[in-house]
């Protein structure tokens, strides 16, 4: 449990980030460092550099601005746990953070860590993919904003590129209808989810007008259930439509068999937490209406 | 004078000002000049031959000053070791590796970083071999043989009981219960993980070893006969243990890592450090239980009469279980629990596979849990058979008060019990009528409720003499005290505390003995210069041995303080009264001299013709185990989506004879109900068909946490042991022994009306789900 050596960098601005990143192909990024670190200290990460982000200012934050809400990426779980604008208008989100790890690792964990990790069994994925989330990126070619659904590309890979750093990711801004729910089912506090589901909806009179479903850890990567969602929009969430929804999710899961149990479990499960979360985002968005 | 607080009262624990505060001072802590540090490389394969070790490849990083192979070993005769039960097993392979992550050479360097890196570097060549991980298999003609210098995968065949006699018993049953079941392996995982720092004097040709053991006596002794070929003896070997952050049986073994440390610092003369990281504990360190049981319980007009148990128990490559040596399959013969009942057959077939061995007893009196498991299951199976509820069917089949001493029909004496009273006692605490009323109306709505009872029958202490050994050596237990001119008191134990508050707990009892406030009194274990010889600490059988001789030497005491009293008072020694803490003369209670004068006396204004001093020394031979027990009930709900069990409420009720410091007893239970409760519902070390390990760290292996752990209610009865000097019984185990079958029991019960019979544990979400979609019960939302 002892990593192989690595240099480490702590430059105070994203520039001088990048470039050590570009000047260092076998270098990584260091956020919060409980993904990293623990592949580190299993030698199945063995990084040649760490370039940590942590002094670098303005990185870091929660606030609602142009029609989103701003989270810097390397604001901590913690701190959205205890935000009480998140707290208050992100229910989904809310949702989210606390079921992530245990509160000694969200203490340390940030948001852009977790998105930009790509980890299958990471939370924040699906929360971003549900709520149509977009991420900012600075790299050496300046700064661009990419979509979540165009995000993850892979189990561990995502579109950025080298020498990219992930700034700051933009949630939709919560407005009066909405509300959202994350169902996640763990063996134990602190274990990945067997499988969980994100859903975000937006009610217009009686009827859903949009909505957002996506599924951690029952893929390769986060998976945006679209049949879901479109089960769901136009409906006026009753039961019909929430069992057709959970049935399309179950669909749109792709698991296979581990020690969390077998695929066709997990695609019951999805099926589950799917209508659970729908019918609690969508008591939430009446709450919010 | 000041209180004494001896018996019955919630000390506050001596030791937790230290460990609160970060003072303890573990293994880890150890830290001795010019100390090198010790790595291990382990196999990637469950089964191969090692055709070439590259020695090169690992000196070639920077710090690493020596590589230790078997080949190294083999030289010295230190390739193998032998085991408890007369096995050997390897300290490092010299041509086979029998496990995933069994040690292969040992690399030892300046920092432990570059051990680290050493390990990592050493490049090894295996030639894969085939693999048998499942002990049926392995039992069977032309199944791949794990050790080469043994004739089969068969280890031995051990019973117990009168087999023809219990096959016509249940001939003559009206009703017969059969049921297979399965106890994985788990581990201890203890919060810290095992090492050691050996330190070899050349000088002197002595060995100092700070050891994670339960058992420093007993190690030195091993050690002293493994190693006498090379010239070292037991008055040059010192085993210190240091505090232990959890033991739970983990700690008993003697693991190759201690022994390469030691080798290294003998080659090296330099003090060598080795700490396991939590990987290794978990996929190397010894395991616990892994039985494969076949019972069958049967009754006759509602009369429980017949048990019989046979089982497949897979060893690991080596037998290295840590049983007293005449039990191979540890007390598993408590089988026939808290009922009476008269024919009894119990066997063991044990196996080699290619896993890691062990087969300790993790919180658990030798293979204790396992019997436990197999008869609450069984009763509560046979129960529901004859058509009766669990709970009746249990009060009316106790062994009754007025039976005890109770001889069971596996040749066990009981020493004391009252079984009805804690059953009753539980059923009161939870309410249990009205929670079966509860789960009617559930049933009705299709919610699944299940209610389990384990109404547990431990064995601790180990052990009489007649019977106890481990390796020759006698199970007896020792305490030595000595009383200072001041009044204060240093006492010294053959026992190792790991968590269990032993300064605390023996303090009690010398203060009800002598009437010397626990804090007057310090009590030291783990340095076998100083500490008297014992078998240490495992099995609950600190109180029942260690506690006992505490008592003994007390009264030693408290005799000769008599004569220095009665010497002070001018009085006889038939006139002399003693009430706590002091002596006064028949009639004239105000002519009186306390402990503490008696103890200055002793040093300053002795009789003549007496000696100075006041001390004494007991190594306490018990004359039976204690029998402690108590009544579980666990209440269950069901997710129909998810097939996760939630444990609403549970209920313990436990008498261990006598409570010492009933906080400490209530805090043992609480941590042996977590430990319970773990295997029940999350833990197992499991193997794919290649003996890849599952479950070998943290993110797999689920180790409850608060979150999982449900509120513990409490209740206790006491039935003092009759034998014991101060009526107490062990209590470190009863709820681990105890818990596991209440809430399968709890379970099954939750799902009987859908023809659900038994549940394997762990009892995992998907696991039950399984189940529940099986019977066409599983949600969709
Ligand atoms: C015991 C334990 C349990 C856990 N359980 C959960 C859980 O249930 N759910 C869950 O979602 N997570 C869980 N985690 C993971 C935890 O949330 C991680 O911290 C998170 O996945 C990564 O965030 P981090 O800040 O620690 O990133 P780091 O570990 O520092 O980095 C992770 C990866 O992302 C890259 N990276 C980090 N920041 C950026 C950036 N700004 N731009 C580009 N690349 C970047 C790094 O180079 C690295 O490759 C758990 C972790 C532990 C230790």
């Amino acid at each position: 449990m002892i990593p192989p050596s690595f240099d480490y960098h702590a430059p105070d601005n994203l520039e001088e980030a990048s470039r050590l990143l570009l000047a260092n192909p076998e270098a990584k990024l260091l956020a919060g460092g409980h993904s990293l670190i623990p592949m580190m200290r299993f030698r199945l990460a063995e990084p040649a550099a760490l370039v940590d982000l942590r002094k670098i200012p303005g990185l870091s934050g929660i606030r609602e601005e142009g029609g989103s809400l701003c989270i810097g990426a390397m604001t901590r779980e913690s701190e959205l746990e205890k935000s009480d604008l998140v707290q208050s208008r992100y229910p989904l989100l809310a949702d989210t953070t606390r079921v992530i790890a245990d509160p000694v690792v969200r203490n340390l964990a940030t948001v852009g860590g977790n998105v930009a990790h790509a980890d299958p069994g990471n939370d924040h994925p699906a929360t971003m993919l549900a709520y149509g989330a977009s991420f900012v990126a600075s790299g050496p070619s300046g700064q661009r904003t990419i979509a979540a659904s165009d995000f993850f590309t892979g189990p561990f890979s995502t579109c950025l590129e080298d020498g990219e750093i992930l700034t700051e990711i933009r949630v939709p801004e919560a407005g009066p209808g909405s509300g959202g729910a994350y169902q996640k089912f763990e063996r134990k506090v602190g274990d990945y989810a067997v499988a969980a589901v994100a859903v975000q909806v937006q009610l217009d009179g009686g009827r859903i007008a949009g909505a957002g479903v996506a599924l951690t850890n029952v893929g390769l990567t986060a998976i945006q259930a679209g049949a879901a969602e479109a089960a769901l929009v136009g409906s006026d969430g009753g039961d019909a439509a929430l069992d057709a929804a959970a049935q399309a999710a179950a669909a749109a899961a792709d698991p296979t068999d581990d020690h969390r149990g077998s695929a066709d479990y997990k695609r019951a499960v999805v099926r589950v937490l799917t209508h659970r979360a729908a019918s609690s985002a969508l008591a939430r968005a009446r709450e919010a209406s | 004078m000041a209180e004494c607080r001896g018996l019955g009262h919630s000390v506050q624990r001596k030791e937790d000002a230290r460990f609160i505060r970060g003072q303890g001072r573990y293994i880890d802590d150890v830290k001795l000049p010019g100390m090198l540090y010790l790595d291990i490389a382990r196999s990637p394969y469950a089964h191969a031959k090692i055709t070439k070790i590259h020695e090169d490849t690992a000196m070639a990083v920077d710090g690493v000053a020596a590589v230790i192979t078997g080949k190294t070993l083999e030289g010295f005769k230190l390739a193998w070791m032998p085991t408890l039960m007369s096995d050997q097993q390897m300290v490092l392979p010299v041509d086979t590796v029998k496990y995933q992550a069994q040690e292969v050479a040992a690399i030892v360097a300046t920092s432990r970083y570059a051990a680290a890196d050493g390990a990592a570097a050493l490049e090894v060549d295996y030639d894969p071999l085939p693999v048998v991980v499942d002990p049926h298999e392995a039992l069977k003609p032309g199944a791949t043989k794990v050790r080469d210098d043994k004739e089969s995968n068969h280890i031995f065949h051990w019973e117990h009981g009168d087999a023809d006699g219990t096959d016509a018993a249940l001939a003559g049953c009206d009703t017969v219960v059969e049921q297979h079941m399965h106890l994985p392996r788990i581990h201890v995982a203890s919060i810290e993980t095992c090492g050691c720092v050996a330190s070899w004097n050349p000088v002197e040709g002595h060995l100092t070893l700070y050891l994670t053991t339960q058992a420093p006596h007993a190690i030195r002794t091993v050690v002293a006969l493994v190693t006498a070929h090379l010239g070292l003896a037991e008055h040059k070997i010192r085993v210190i243990s240091p505090d232990i952050g959890g033991g739970f049986g983990g700690k008993v073994p003697v693991y190759p890592g201690y022994v390469l440390a030691t080798a290294a610092s003998v080659v090296t003369g330099k003090p060598v450090k080795w700490i396991e990281d939590r990987s290794e504990n978990l996929q190397a360190d010894s395991f616990a239980r892994d039985y494969h049981i076949t019972a069958k319980l049967g009754s006759k007009d509602g009369k429980v009469t017949a048990l019989k148990l046979d089982t497949v128990a897979d060893h690991g490559y080596s037998d290295a279980a840590a049983n007293p040596s005449k039990f191979p399959a540890g007390l598993y013969h408590i089988a026939t629990g808290s009922y009476d009942l008269e024919n009894a057959h119990v066997s063991v077939d044990g196996v080699y596979t290619n896993k890691p061995p062990g087969g300790i007893a993790y919180r658990c009196s030798f293979r204790v849990t396992e019997a436990v498991h197999a008869i609450e299951r069984m009763v509560d199976l046979l129960a529901r058979e004859n058509g009766e509820d669990p709970a009746d069917f249990r009060l009316r089949n106790f062994i009754k008060p007025e039976q005890f001493p109770y001889q069971s029909a596996l040749g066990w004496e009981y020493d004391s019990g009252n079984y009805g009273a804690a059953l009753e006692k539980a059923m009161d605490m939870i309410g249990y009528r009205e929670l079966r009323a509860e789960q009617a109306e559930k049933r009705a709505r299709g919610e699944l409720m299940g209610v389990g009872i384990s109404s547990f029958t431990e064995i601790v202490g180990a052990g009489p003499s007649k019977t106890f050994d481990i390796l020759g050596i006698k199970m007896f237990d020792s305490a030595e005290i000595r009383i200072h001119p001041t009044g204060k008191a240093i006492a010294r134990f053959g026992t190792k505390s790991q968590g269990q508050g032993h300064e605390t707990t023996y303090a009690q009892i010398i203060a009800e003995e002598l009437g010397i406030p626990p804090e007057d009194i310090q009590v030291e274990e783990g340095d076998t210069d100083t500490a008297p010889y014992g078998l240490g600490t495992y099995a609950s059988r600190s109180t029942p041995t260690a506690g006992a001789a505490a008592s003994i030497a007390s009264r030693k005491i408290r005799d000769k303080a008599r004569k220095i009293a009665a010497h002070l008072l001018e009085a006889d020694e038939a006139d002399l009264v003693w009430e706590q803490g002091k002596f006064h003369v028949k009639g004239s209670p105000d002519r009186a001299k306390t402990i503490q004068d008696i103890a200055f006396a002793a040093y300053t204004n002795h009789p003549q013709g007496m000696e100075a001093g006041l001390e004494a020394i007991s190594y306490y031979d018990p004359p039976n185990l204690t029998f402690p027990f108590g009544s579980y009930i666990c209440c269950v709900d069901i997710d129909r989506g998810t097939g996760q069990v939630r444990i609403r409420r549970f209920v313990a009720v436990d008498d261990c004879g006598v409570r010492i410091n009933p906080m400490i007893v209530d805090g043992q239970i609480h941590g042996g109900l977590t430990m319970g409760i773990a295997p029940a519902l999350l833990e197992e070390i499991s193997y794919d068909a290649d003996g890849n390990i599952t479950g070998g760290n943290f993110m797999e292996y689920l180790v409850p946490t608060a979150m999982e752990t449900p509120h513990w209610e409490l209740g206790e009865t006491v039935t003092p042991s009759p034998h014991h000097p101060i009526g107490a019984k062990g209590v470190g185990e009863s709820a681990t022994v105890g818990a596991p079958p209440a809430v399968v029991n709890a379970v099954v019960d939750a799902l009987w009306h859908l023809g659900v019979r038994h549940m394997e544990i762990p009892m995992t979400p998907a696991r039950v789900w399984d189940v529940l979609n099986e019977h066409g019960a599983a949600a969709t939302r």
